[in-house]
């Protein structure tokens, strides 16, 4: 086992720990804590990769900014412990199997698939290579993104001004 | 670096779409909110304008920004439909919004929004761009569906809708991930499996995930459940564009999809197949039982999702795949018209708050309203299929790509279209028996349709009758554009 699997490995589990336990907390303060969780070990795969940017951006934008957000909207609405429902029986009894069935599925194609993929060593993606993709290649779906953000900033506002008339 | 002046032209109908949402969202908060309607008209002249914008785009075909998007007669076909669509449900929504007295301004521009999306998602040809113009339109669209303010059914409606939705959007964005693991891009005329038998089995888990993404837009069973609540819950203008405009992006996406990568076809065409049955039938069944009006025109829609897929099967399992594409935009045409008809007339009729949305309420409607109660007669022959309307003809289309193409299955999956027209045919004439032949129980007061309405009532009604007698034209731009899907 190389180091890169063994650190593949921690980071994996860590994340995937994360990723649980932001839906299993009952108080949304801890379900953001796991979130962050997850946020830093996704970074640390990425930098496993060699994508340097794309790792410190992960941090700065979701460890960092978003995470802000999200800790302030917790603290503004004041929110308490979640109250737990039962799950129906539906939800029980055919959601729960085949939702493991999916994911034993989907984990299986990708298992076989990538178990004999020799992946073409990646070169080292600098910032200057992806800036170059994303504002000359890809620079339609870049502007395209920013009417996507236009379009949730209204549609924030619409559902926002609603709750203040009544 | 400043793009060439030719890749301006090929997205010309999203620039003018984007331009007037955003000239439309300046100036509502400006405008006094007795002035909204104002908004509403500056909203139709760009959607007027961006159909005249789909001129430069046929004016100069060809691939934009470095193959992203694609200005051809396909796509041409489709922003024709999604823009079309838009101006329609705008005209149609302008009195509607002032009895229920909502904002028009908001309103408007996430609607040219939207559109603009769907006409990235039918002129994409890589699959991140396409994703783009999908959430352009899904977005705004979960806005829309709550956009009644104090109606408790329309916010959890909303609520569903959006944690379903992006959840499917989820299953699209895993699809694209493992396809370009397996190819090595996202552009789809590149897409084909490295040369090694795993990528093949990682493309086949890509494309299968993108299937249920787009499934669950176009409202296909077994990713139907939020349809009828979100068609019911939201105003019904919205619920108008909702059924066919997206619904028509969506397809659109999916028979770029199923052309462009070779490996498609073998992968969906099963799923195409067991989708189509699945929807047929979970629609129609349902249907039959509805007392609402409007809950059952959404169930329907479930079930012409279902008649689209079966020209997506036969499209998929068939050498002459443009028969199959030609009938399913067709398919989309006709419906669009009626959907969009259908749903407006129950907006206007339902009155303020829309409590009269029940078939009791439309009881002797031909003898209150025969103008409106022709008009609705129509839609529904159309749904149902009836010779000289448009659904006829659409259907005949897609009996005929199923048939043509040789397949015992597909022979089986025209059978169950059949079965399900029959279906159909009892729910939608019980409408029109009740219009025509039952006295109203309660006294309900004849609601004349606004000139606004009636304009949009009549290019349906007419559209639907003119595809339905001289469908030469149309069915020839289909076959053109399925020609140029490529």
């Amino acid at each position: 086992m190389t180091p890169q699997i063994a650190m593949f490995l921690v980071l994996a589990a860590v994340a995937v720990a994360g990723a649980v336990s932001l839906i299993l907390q009952r108080h949304p303060i801890h379900s953001a804590l796991s979130l962050i969780t997850v946020m830093v070990a996704l970074a640390g795969l990425y930098l496993l990769q060699g994508a340097e940017f794309v790792a410190a951006v992960q941090i700065i934008v979701y460890g960092g900014a978003i995470m802000v957000l999200f800790v302030f909207v917790i603290m503004l609405l004041n929110a308490g412990e979640e109250e737990r429902t039962n799950m129906s029986r539906m939800a029980r009894y055919v959601g729960v199997p085949l939702g493991v069935v999916f994911m034993i599925e989907i984990a299986y194609w990708i298992g076989s698939a990538t178990l004999h993929l020799n992946a073409p060593a990646s070169g080292v993606v600098s910032t200057r290579d992806l800036s170059n993709l994303l504002f000359r290649e890809y620079v339609f779906p870049f502007e395209l993104t920013s009417f996507l953000i236009l379009i949730a900033l209204l549609g924030a506002l619409v559902l926002a001004r609603r709750e203040e008339s009544e | 670096m400043f793009p060439p002046l030719q890749d301006l032209y090929r997205i010309a109908p999203e620039l003018v779409l984007c331009g007037f949402g955003m000239l439309v969202m300046f100036l509502a908060p400006i405008v006094p909110k007795a002035r909204h309607g104002a908004l509403a008209f500056i909203s139709l002249l760009g959607a007027a304008l961006a159909l005249g914008a789909t001129r430069f785009m046929a004016l100069n075909p060809g691939a934009a920004y470095s193959g992203l998007v694609r200005a051809d007669a396909f796509s041409l076909f489709v922003h024709l439909i999604v823009i079309g669509v838009a101006f329609l449900a705008i005209l149609g929504s302008v009195d509607y919004l002032k009895r229920e007295d909502l904002d028009g301004g908001e309103f408007c521009a996430l609607i040219l929004f939207a559109t603009a999306g769907m006409g990235v998602m039918a002129g994409a040809h890589e699959l991140l761009t396409a994703f783009v113009g999908l959430e352009m339109s899904s977005i705004a669209s979960y806005v829309l569906a709550t956009y009644r303010r104090d109606e408790p059914r329309a916010n959890e409606a909303a609520m569903k809708y959006f944690l379903l939705g992006s959840f499917a959007t989820a299953f699209f964005l895993y699809g694209i991930a493992l396809s370009f693991g397996a190819t090595g891009s996202t552009h789809l005329d590149l897409m084909t499996p490295l040369a090694n038998d795993s990528s093949h089995t990682l493309l086949k888990t890509g494309l299968g995930l993108i299937f249920i993404g787009l499934a669950f837009k176009v409202a296909a069973a077994p990713f139907q459940m939020w349809t009828p609540d979100v068609y019911e819950g939201a105003p019904a203008p919205v619920t108008a564009m909702l059924s066919t405009g997206p619904k028509a992006a969506a397809f659109a996406l999916a028979l770029r999809i199923l052309a462009s990568i070779d490996a498609a076809a073998p992968v969906w065409f099963w799923a195409l197949w067991v989708a189509a049955a699945l929807s047929m039938f979970a629609g129609n069944l349902s249907a039959v039982v509805q007392t609402s009006l409007k809950r059952m025109l959404a169930y329907s829609s479930i079930a012409h999702a279902g008649y689209i897929l079966v020209a997506l099967a036969a499209a998929a399992a068939s050498d002459r795949m443009e028969l199959g594409i030609a009938a399913a935009l067709f398919y989309l045409v006709s419906y669009a018209l009626v959907k969009l008809g259908a749903f407006l007339i129950v907006a206007h009729l339902g009155g303020a708050g829309e409590r009269h949305v029940d078939i009791e309420d439309f009881a002797g409607l031909g003898r209150r309203q025969p103008a409106m109660a022709a008009c609705l007669s129509i839609f529904l022959l159309s749904l149902l299929g009836l010779p000289v309307t448009a659904g006829f003809l659409g259907k005949f289309y897609i009996f005929n790509a199923a048939l043509q193409s040789n397949q015992p299955s597909l022979l089986w999956l025209a059978i169950l279209l059949g079965l399900n027209s029959v279906i159909g045919a009892y729910y939608y004439l019980r409408v029109i028996v009740a219009m025509y032949m039952r006295e109203p129980e309660r006294e309900i007061a004849a609601e004349p349709a606004p000139w606004t309405l009636s304009i949009v009532l009549w290019i349906a009604a007419a559209g639907t009758i003119y595809a339905g007698l001289l469908p030469a034209r149309i069915i020839g731009y289909a076959t053109k554009a399925a020609m140029n899907i490529r």
